[in-house]
């Protein structure tokens, strides 16, 4: 049961406020943003996601750089209340097509309006988009999905991909309708693979995992049932095993996964079987499956990295990036980053002959050295040379006081685990529309390090 | 320069302060109030915009109370709904003026449209003001039997919202009786879970003057009610669901077929995606459990995964809150953790709090197998950038010395820490050898040898510095510089902010004293005469003290600053195992994210399901009365054969000194059972009423349910007959339902069908 609910800009103004039950004071919004921004100033870090001030708990996540919030007097279940944040703004970006600010405020009764039917009297009542739908009149007032950067999955599909995939579709309203006032009936798949991977100083995996999502948002009139097949030999759970047992899984070439959880909506009667999920999907984004594996896998990215001492107060360092996937795919937005030591003062940079798209930067303020690569061909190698000047002799401890390198990309129509969708069956009985089905996979760094 | 406030019409529009704007609007409402030319509606519409969103930003838009009432005649859905969400908002404030709105919002209660109807019903509960009460009744009466469930689902809210403004009137029109029928009868289960919430809420508060509601609560916890409810839960929404698992984590089964029977049909909802669902399901399987310490360890075994997911699929803040209860997990059994640590490595991206739970939890699951491991992990944290958590890091390794045996390598990774030479490290790595050092005396040679070559002009922190100081004055001996290192340390006295370390300094000084009379005497005198003019009270007596004593008699002196010490074997634990137990209890709750339990961070009233808990081993009495069994008797006997422990060593497991034990019963709630038959015994003495008012109010939900029954047959209690059958396999025994709980979790899936 939750007292309070709303949503705050990044500078800390209230866009939507909703004040349920009256038992926590007015003033809720300012004590929980400025203990929110003092706690960052304080060197604390960021701010948990759930904290008391003098008796009221104070819940937030943050969507988009807006931040969701919640108060309550009672000791609730914290998850309960976080993801029922993560929903509302969840469903808000279903109505809406893009969440951010600008649309928010452009629509913020509607947004009342959603909240009003969320939740009553501080108690969940319905996060369904499409429960929801029959009590919501408002129209959304759509903001320029192109003038605004993309944020969450439709954005990383949207970037490089545009050749197959209608951009603009997945930043739609549910509600709102087409341009031509004709609905166009398609669905989305997205299989979202995040890869958490650390290597030692002598190149071996030390851990590595991957966290991935099959999404959908079905745009499909009548609720027709579908059916997602995925690998046969798709095996699930470790039977007891270590997880973190190599060897013995990667010769046979099955996709096992340590565990997984299903969308309330997902009948899994003959998963067993022939490992087809059924389901009739709802309006509005959700996940059908989310899973995790640790079986070994072939990691997209190998890392290496020397320090040689040049003189007292100069040393270089040689970034050497190669790509271990197929030259048909490309990756984006790679960014590489290592810490330096603390003294070092002036870096001076020397990309390969020929490059392009690559930017380099030596962020003074944290000691941090950057290199951003617009793409990156599957096989290829690229290579940074940067000099860099201390203000101190190092006494040969450079390595131990610089890294570890940490790198972010974005690789579409890749995915690692080698998880995938068979096929995407729609029981519909009109043989002549047939809907656009878009089985889309990415993967992306989640937290991928290779230590010095 | 502003206008008189009256003459609104002459306010500027481009008047910067939120007043001269609110009276523009007011003007303008007022001119479109008694329109009905085309397209007011639009302008309408624009006009509540304004109001709703300066009312969203904090100007007070209340004087427009009247025009808005005004305008609020009008079939524009849109227009309504934002009119009663300003009405919610300033009639608390002005309850005079909501009185103009009860007229209409009335006649909205009468509305053709359902929609409508729920809408200003719900607006009409939500005015919060107390003379209006007696608007409610009437509407909300005819609101419990509207036909159309989304009117329902209002109007039991609105019981909830009217109790809350007049405890008094809800109950006197019999509104609880209402909900408690439409609870056990209506077909919507939005209905069904609204009643349950305010019923809940109603008879929590009204438990303590009224025996009837206590009655009635704990009727909300009988075997048919709770039956009634997981029977249907896949009916439920996915927050209804934590709702009945909530209210079945309360509930307490008479034999261990039961639980497993309860266990078997709600296994499948560990692998909802829902988070607030897994950890719903999640506490009830352990509180189930508490009695039957193996398949109490199993629960363990089989949750891992499940919560490792959610830890790895959600938003941060999501994840947090998952890896809290797994953190209170690990620290409870963490030996069952210990082959999973590698999961509990930090990520560089990771927000600072998830790296803290992370890194306690790394420290609770070392043990012998695992160290070199995770404190190989653990120094890779001490070079990061993030420098609270490299702190953290270093904290953690020494942890990990301190509760293992074989503390040789981690003396050296210490040791190199100080040869790292980054100030942090350097000042919490001498904290870590001057605590190894207090309990395993026997490393001091190749310890000192290396914190000798420290110059204590590199250490500023107090804390470390302090422990410098610590071990300059214990091991004087060996220290070859030591008391000119401290002498130096005296003359810089007026120059030392901290007071503890100017103590330290003084007892150092002392010890060295008595080791090395010759080369100390000089330090001593000064550190004397500094430490008497010093202007803080302790270090002038601390100095008096040593000062006198030496005068008096320097063996005396030496004995009570240098007695022959003995190791520390176990620092003191921070947290009492009864404040930990107590967490447990109240796990799936702020109190695991706060690691505080919740009496110290909530009031009374706001204690909220764990108010309700509190008394649980009185809820329990009408529970297992009403069943009508031989409860007690009867639970020994299948305690005895499920878990080949003795009733004496099950006390054991229950009491406070059990520590961290995967399986250890909490003494608080896990000994519902003895307690519950204890209390039993207490209450049948004190009022000999209570076995027989129970039954009764047993029978009036049977009576809701439509049984007939003339007495309560205790195994088949329940409405419908297929019950905790839904599995189509017969009920698992426990040797099997162990064996299936080693299965592959996917073969779970059956479950659905």
């Amino acid at each position: 049961m939750i007292s309070q609910f709303f949503v705050l800009s990044q500078r800390g103004d209230n866009i939507v406020f909703r004040d349920y039950r009256g038992e926590v004071p007015k003033g809720s919004a300012e004590i929980f943003f400025r203990k929110v921004k003092f706690w960052k100033e304080d060197g604390e870090g960021d701010a948990p996601p759930v904290f008391n001030v003098d008796g009221v708990n104070y819940f937030h996540v943050k969507v988009a750089g807006l931040l969701f919030v919640a108060t309550t007097r009672v000791n609730v279940s914290p998850s309960l209340v976080l993801e029922l944040l993560q929903r509302i703004a969840r469903v808000i970006k279903d109505y809406l097509g893009i969440l951010n600010e600008d649309s928010l405020r452009k629509n913020f009764v509607l947004v009342y309006e959603l909240l009003d039917e969320v939740i009553d009297f501080g108690y969940v009542k319905t996060t369904s988009t499409e429960v929801l739908k029959s009590y919501i009149f408002n129209e959304p007032i759509v903001v320029d999905a192109a003038r605004l950067p993309s944020l969450g999955a439709a954005g990383l599909f949207m970037q490089g991909s545009k050749r197959r995939m209608p951009g603009t579709a997945v930043t739609k309203s549910v509600v709102a309708n087409e341009p031509g006032g004709r609905k166009r009936e398609e669905i989305f798949v997205d299989i979202i693979e995040k890869i958490s991977v650390t290597f030692s100083s002598s190149g071996y995996i030390l851990t590595s995992e991957i966290d991935g999502t099959i999404q959908m948002k079905s745009y499909l009139s009548g609720n027709p049932e579908i059916r997602l097949a995925l690998n046969d030999d798709l095996s699930i759970g470790r039977g007891g095993s270590s997880i973190y047992d190599y060897g013995n899984s990667s010769g046979s070439g099955s996709v096992i996964l340590d565990d997984c959880n299903f969308h309330e909506s997902v009948h899994l009667d003959n998963f067993d079987i022939d490992r087809t999920l059924a389901l009739v999907p709802p309006d509005g984004e959700f996940p059908v499956m989310n899973y995790r594996m640790t079986q070994e896998f072939r990691t997209p990215f190998r890392i290496n990295a020397l320090i040689e001492e040049a003189g007292p107060l100069k040393a270089e360092v040689i970034l050497k990036v190669r790509a271990e996937f197929a030259s048909s795919i490309t990756a984006n937005t790679i960014l590489v980053q290592m810490p330096l030591p603390t003294y070092t003062t002036r870096v001076t940079f020397e990309l390969e002959p020929g490059a392009v798209g690559n930017t380099t930067d030596f962020k003074e303020a944290n000691k941090r050295l950057e290199w951003g690569l617009k793409k990156f061909v599957g096989g290829s190698e690229h290579t940074l040379r940067a000099k860099l000047t201390f203000s101190q002799e190092s006494h040969g401890n450079i390595v131990k006081e610089s890294g570890p390198i940490s790198m972010t990309f974005t690789i579409p129509m890749y995915n690692c685990s080698r998880l995938q969708v068979k096929y995407l069956q729609i029981a519909k009985k009109s043989k002549t529309d047939n809907p656009y089905r878009w089985v889309r996979y990415v993967t992306q760094a989640n937290s991928y390090v290779a230590r010095l | 320069m502003a206008p008189p406030a009256q003459s609104q019409r002459s306010s500027s529009p481009s008047q910067p302060s939120g007043k001269g704007e609110v009276s523009d609007l007011k003007s303008q409402l007022r001119q479109l109030a008694g329109s009905r030319a085309p397209g007011v509606d639009d302008s309408k519409r624009d006009l509540f915009k304004k109001v709703i969103s300066y009312m969203t930003i904090g100007i007070d838009v209340s004087v427009v109370f009247g025009e808005m009432v005004m305008c609020s005649a009008t079939s524009d859905i849109v227009l309504k709904k934002m009119c009663y969400l300003y009405v919610g908002n300033y009639a608390k404030v002005n309850p005079d003026l909501a009185l103009l709105t009860i007229n209409f919002l009335q006649r909205d209660c009468k509305d053709a449209d359902p929609m409508i109807r729920g809408l200003a019903l719900r607006s009409l509960c939500s005015l919060r003001v107390a003379n209006l009460v007696e608007y409610l009744v009437g509407p909300l009466g005819l609101g419990l039997k509207d036909n159309s469930s989304y009117v329902r689902i209002v109007a039991v809210m609105g019981v909830l919202k009217l109790y809350h403004i007049s405890a008094s009137t809800c109950v006197d029109a019999d509104f609880p009786q209402t909900l408690k029928h439409l609870m056990l009868n209506d077909s919507d289960t939005q209905v069904v879970a609204n009643c349950l919430t305010a019923l809940q809420e109603i008879w929590s508060a009204e438990a303590s003057t009224s025996e009837e509601a206590s009655r009635e609560r704990e009727a909300l916890l009988s075997k048919p009610v709770v039956y009634y409810f997981l029977n249907r839960i896949r009916e439920f929404s996915e927050w209804a669901q934590c709702l009945v698992l909530d209210l079945a984590a309360k509930y307490v089964p008479s034999d261990n077929n039961e639980i497993f029977d309860i266990m078997n049909l709600l296994e499948d909802r560990l692998q909802h995606a829902n988070g607030a669902v897994v950890l719903a399901t999640i506490k009830l399987f352990l509180q189930l459990t508490l009695s039957m310490a193996d398949v109490h360890q199993q629960v363990y075994e089989r949750i891992k995964a499940p919560l490792l997911t959610l830890v790895s699929s959600g938003s941060p803040e999501q994840s947090y809150a998952v890896l809290s209860h797994l953190h209170l997990l690990v620290m409870r059994a963490p030996y069952i953790f210990s082959s999973d640590y590698k999961h509990f490595y930090c990520q560089y991206n990771e927000p600072s709090y998830v790296k803290k739970l992370k890194l306690e939890m790394l420290t609770a699951v070392a043990n012998e197998s695992n160290t070199y491991e995770i404190v190989t992990e653990l120094c890779e944290y001490a070079a990061n950038v993030d420098i609270p958590i490299a702190r953290e890091s270093i904290r953690a390794v020494g942890k990990i010395a301190l509760q293992q045996y074989d503390v040789n390598a981690i003396v050296d990774r210490l040791l190199q820490f100080l040869e790292m030479e980054k100030d942090y490290v350097t000042a919490e790595a001498l904290v870590l050898v001057k605590d190894l050092l207090r309990k395993y005396p026997q490393w001091s040679q190749d310890c000192i040898a290396v914190v000798g070559n420290i110059s204590s002009k590199n250490v500023q922190e107090p804390k470390a510095k302090a422990a410098l100081i610590w071990m300059l004055g214990e091991y004087s001996q060996e220290m070859h510089d030591a008391p000119y290192i401290l002498e130096s340390l005296i003359e810089n006295w007026d120059e030392e902010h901290s007071a503890g370390v100017r103590l330290h300094l003084l007892t150092a000084v002392m010890k060295c004293f008595f080791k090395r009379p010759p080369e100390t005497q000089k330090a001593l005198g000064a550190a004397l005469a500094a430490g008497l003019a010093d202007f803080h009270q302790d270090v002038h007596d601390r100095a008096l003290f040593y000062y006198r004593v030496l005068q008096h008699n320097v063996s005396v002196a030496e004995r009570v600053v240098n007695p022959p010490k003995q190791a520390v074997s176990v620092f003191a634990d921070t947290q009492s195992s009864e404040i930990k137990d107590r967490i447990f209890d109240e796990f799936n709750s702020l109190s695991v994210v706060y690691q505080k339990p919740s009496y110290m961070f909530t009031d009374k009233e706001h204690r909220g399901p764990f108010e309700f808990s509190d008394e649980l081993g009185n809820l329990s009495i009408g529970a297992e009365s009403a069943a009508g069994t031989v409860v007690p008797a009867h639970r020994v006997e299948a305690n005895d054969k499920d878990l080949l422990l003795s009733t004496s060593e099950k006390e054991e497991i229950r009491g406070p000194s059990n520590n961290g034990s995967a399986y250890s019963a909490p003494s608080y709630d896990g000994s519902a059972v003895s307690a519950a038959s204890q209390a039993l015994s207490e209450l049948t003495i004190l009022n000999p009423s209570v076995p027989g008012l129970t039954p009764q109010s047993n029978l009036a939900i049977d009576d809701l349910l439509g049984l007939g029954l003339p007495e309560i047959p205790s195994p088949a209690p329940a409405p419908s007959p297929p019950l905790l059958t839904l599995n189509s396999k017969a009920v698992l025994d426990p040797g099997t339902f162990q064996q299936k709980w080693r299965q592959l979790p996917i073969s779970l899936s059956q479950v659905y069908s």
